[in-house]
């Protein structure tokens, strides 16, 4: 695993729902790319012309509440974006981007971040960076149980190597 | 230990666990639908042959059905083909309904058990005294696997309620109150007990009610602690016997006197924008939606019949009458609702989520503005992204359905 994770600010607010992130018309596909091409249409309908490989979603409380369609990190996923930073996840949205190892960080730094702003996590210092806000920011510690899970490369790897 | 722990002690084999502590635990139930089973299944394929437990693991098709179109049509195959080689229960259209209404119904659920489902509102279940919760297809493709999962146990957020509930006051009103005071992430990865004198006489109906729109203040589950009522929903149903557990103290709680609530709406765009339904009279209405895992249960259906027997849906108005299941739907046409609604102007639908989710059968055009008995009011929620969706009671959306407005019940 990388410890450096760098990218450009996509901004959002609070309680970002799975349902804008990835609408249930779409539901009957779960071919990443196709989720991608939709991904928080209902939001901004040109997102997945905007992102570019490596942004960042920076978002307020509530990140991914709603339904549990494992859809909505898979197409976050897809799209490019290397990492979501939230002031807070909703519960079924976080243990699915662990999961399927889209990686998350609960930091509360929405607040003084714009959209494109360069962002630096330093994973193994546990710190954000915003450059141009001149700020750094902790990260909320991982529990060892979810470092676990992370470091097999997600919950269906870490079943098969712990030998079912 | 309180109740939450006890089950989940029993479910990891610890003598003993507590809130914030990583466990794993056994699944009596693990529940997969038409939207969240196919990747669920796909996964599980990529690993393994046999389900370790087939006696756990049930699919119910109902958001795409009766299939809307051919990819859904191939979801279904798929899904269908797994369970028979799986030797897994499969509830096709015909014998099934809405996964949360069914599960119930058919003996699957009981109280004490430990059920995880890939759809949020897994957390119905509560109502009967079991831990649910609600997981993503990964997490299902790993139970599936391994029959069990990883949970953090959660704390217990309390819920008193006291008073004399008012005329038209329902489950659906009391949770709404609920989640408008603490917010749609006020109960994040939180167990909400609901208890006190007014919940002790509310109808199970009204107590799944409840317990399905935990997730909408981020609940990890809602529950009641089993009593008569409970006993007596299970006896006479097939499946396993109950488990008791003891309750004890919890982390937080909250009393309310709910002698002064009012009909309440949660407008658009968020479950937690509560406010009493009299208050939003200017709002006109173009479609009423009645049923759902929230409020799709007999009680559900006698109390919108009860507001439009011998009335007609306003002119212009499209009110759609969705029952959660196969029983539902008959026990409904047995008591005479079915005919109130037809002959209202009303449409009923085959049990199926439907308009619910924005899947089907009653989808909004632009502009438009519906009221629902469903459990959310996010942006196109049900159809375009300029919809508006208000959530209420069956008596309230029934009532507004007559009127063409929003309006309480009492101002009919
Ligand atoms: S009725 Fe609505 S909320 Fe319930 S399971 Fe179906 S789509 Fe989900």
């Amino acid at each position: 695993m990388k410890n450096i994770i760098k990218g450009n600010a996509y901004v959002v607010g609070d309680s970002v729902d799975t349902d804008v992130i990835i609408p249930a018309r779409f539901l009957t596909s779960d071919n990443a790319d196709e989720l991608a091409a939709h991904c928080m249409e209902d939001l901004d309908k040109d997102f997945s012309k905007k992102v570019k490989k490596g942004d960042i979603i920076v978002a307020g409380d509530n990140f991914g509440c709603g339904s549990s369609r494992e859809h909505a990190p898979i197409a976050i996923k897809a799209s490019g974006i290397s990492a979501v930073i939230a002031k807070s996840f909703a519960r079924i949205f976080l243990r699915n981007c662990i999961n399927i190892g889209l990686m998350v960080f609960v930091c509360d730094m929405k607040k003084d971040a714009r959209a494109g702003d360069e962002i630096t996590i330093d994973m193994r210092k546990g710190e954000i960076i915003n450059a141009r806000a001149k700020k750094i920011y902790k990260v909320k510690p991982v529990p060892e149980f979810i470092k676990k899970i992370v470091s097999f490369g997600g919950l269906l790897n870490y079943a098969v190597q712990r030998g079912r | 230990m309180n109740y939450v722990e006890n089950i989940l002690s029993h479910a990891s084999g610890r003598k003993s666990v507590s809130a914030g502590e990583y466990i794993e635990a056994r699944c009596d139930t693990v529940l997969m639908n038409d939207v969240t089973g196919p990747l669920a299944v796909k996964e599980f394929l990529k690993r393994g042959k046999k389900i370790k437990n087939p006696g756990s693991v049930v699919i119910v098709c109902d958001h795409f059905t009766p299939n809307k179109d051919i990819k859904s049509a191939e979801n279904v195959k798929f899904l269908r083909d797994f369970a028979r080689k799986q030797k897994i229960r499969f509830f096709e259209i015909g014998n099934g309904g809405v996964e949360h209404v069914i599960l119930p119904e058919k003996g699957i659920v009981k109280p004490g058990d430990v059920v995880i489902g890939a759809d949020s509102h897994t957390c119905t279940y509560g109502a009967l005294g079991a831990f649910s919760t609600g997981v993503g297809s990964t997490d299902v493709a790993f139970a599936m696997l391994m029959g069990k999962i990883w949970f953090m146990v959660p704390e217990v957020m309390e819920f008193v309620y006291s008073g004399k509930k008012g005329k038209f006051i329902t489950g659906k009103d009391l949770i709404l109150l609920t989640i408008g005071k603490i917010g749609v992430n006020g109960a994040n990865y939180k167990a909400m007990k609901f208890a006190g004198t007014v919940i002790s006489a509310l109808s199970m109906d009204e107590r799944f009610t409840m317990c399905n729109m935990a997730i909408e203040a981020g609940g990890k589950a809602g529950f009641v602690v089993p009593d008569k009522k409970t006993a007596d929903y299970v006896k006479g149903r097939p499946g396993r016997k109950a488990r008791n557990f003891a309750d004890g103290p919890s982390a937080q709680t909250f009393k309310m006197d709910i002698s002064a609530v009012k009909p309440l709406v949660a407008s658009p765009h968020l479950p937690d924008k509560v406010g009493p339904a009299a208050r939003l009279n200017k709002v006109k209405i173009d479609q009423a939606v009645i049923g759902s895992c929230t409020n799709g249960r007999i009680s559900d259906f006698a109390q919108a019949a009860k507001i439009m027997k011998g009335r007609k849906i306003s002119a212009g108005l499209r009110c759609i009458i969705l029952p959660g299941s196969q029983e539902v739907y008959a026990e409904a046409m047995k008591k005479g609702y079915i005919e109130t609604f037809l002959k209202a102007g009303c449409v009923i639908a085959p049990p199926t989520c439907g308009p619910c989710l924005g899947g089907h059968m009653g989808i909004l055009a632009g502009g438009e503005t519906a009221i629902s008995t469903t459990n959310r009011n996010f942006v196109g929620r049900m159809g375009a992204v300029s919809s508006r969706v208000y959530l209420a009671s069956p008596y309230t959306a029934a009532a507004s359905a007559v009127r063409g407005r929003i309006i309480s019940p009492e101002q009919l």
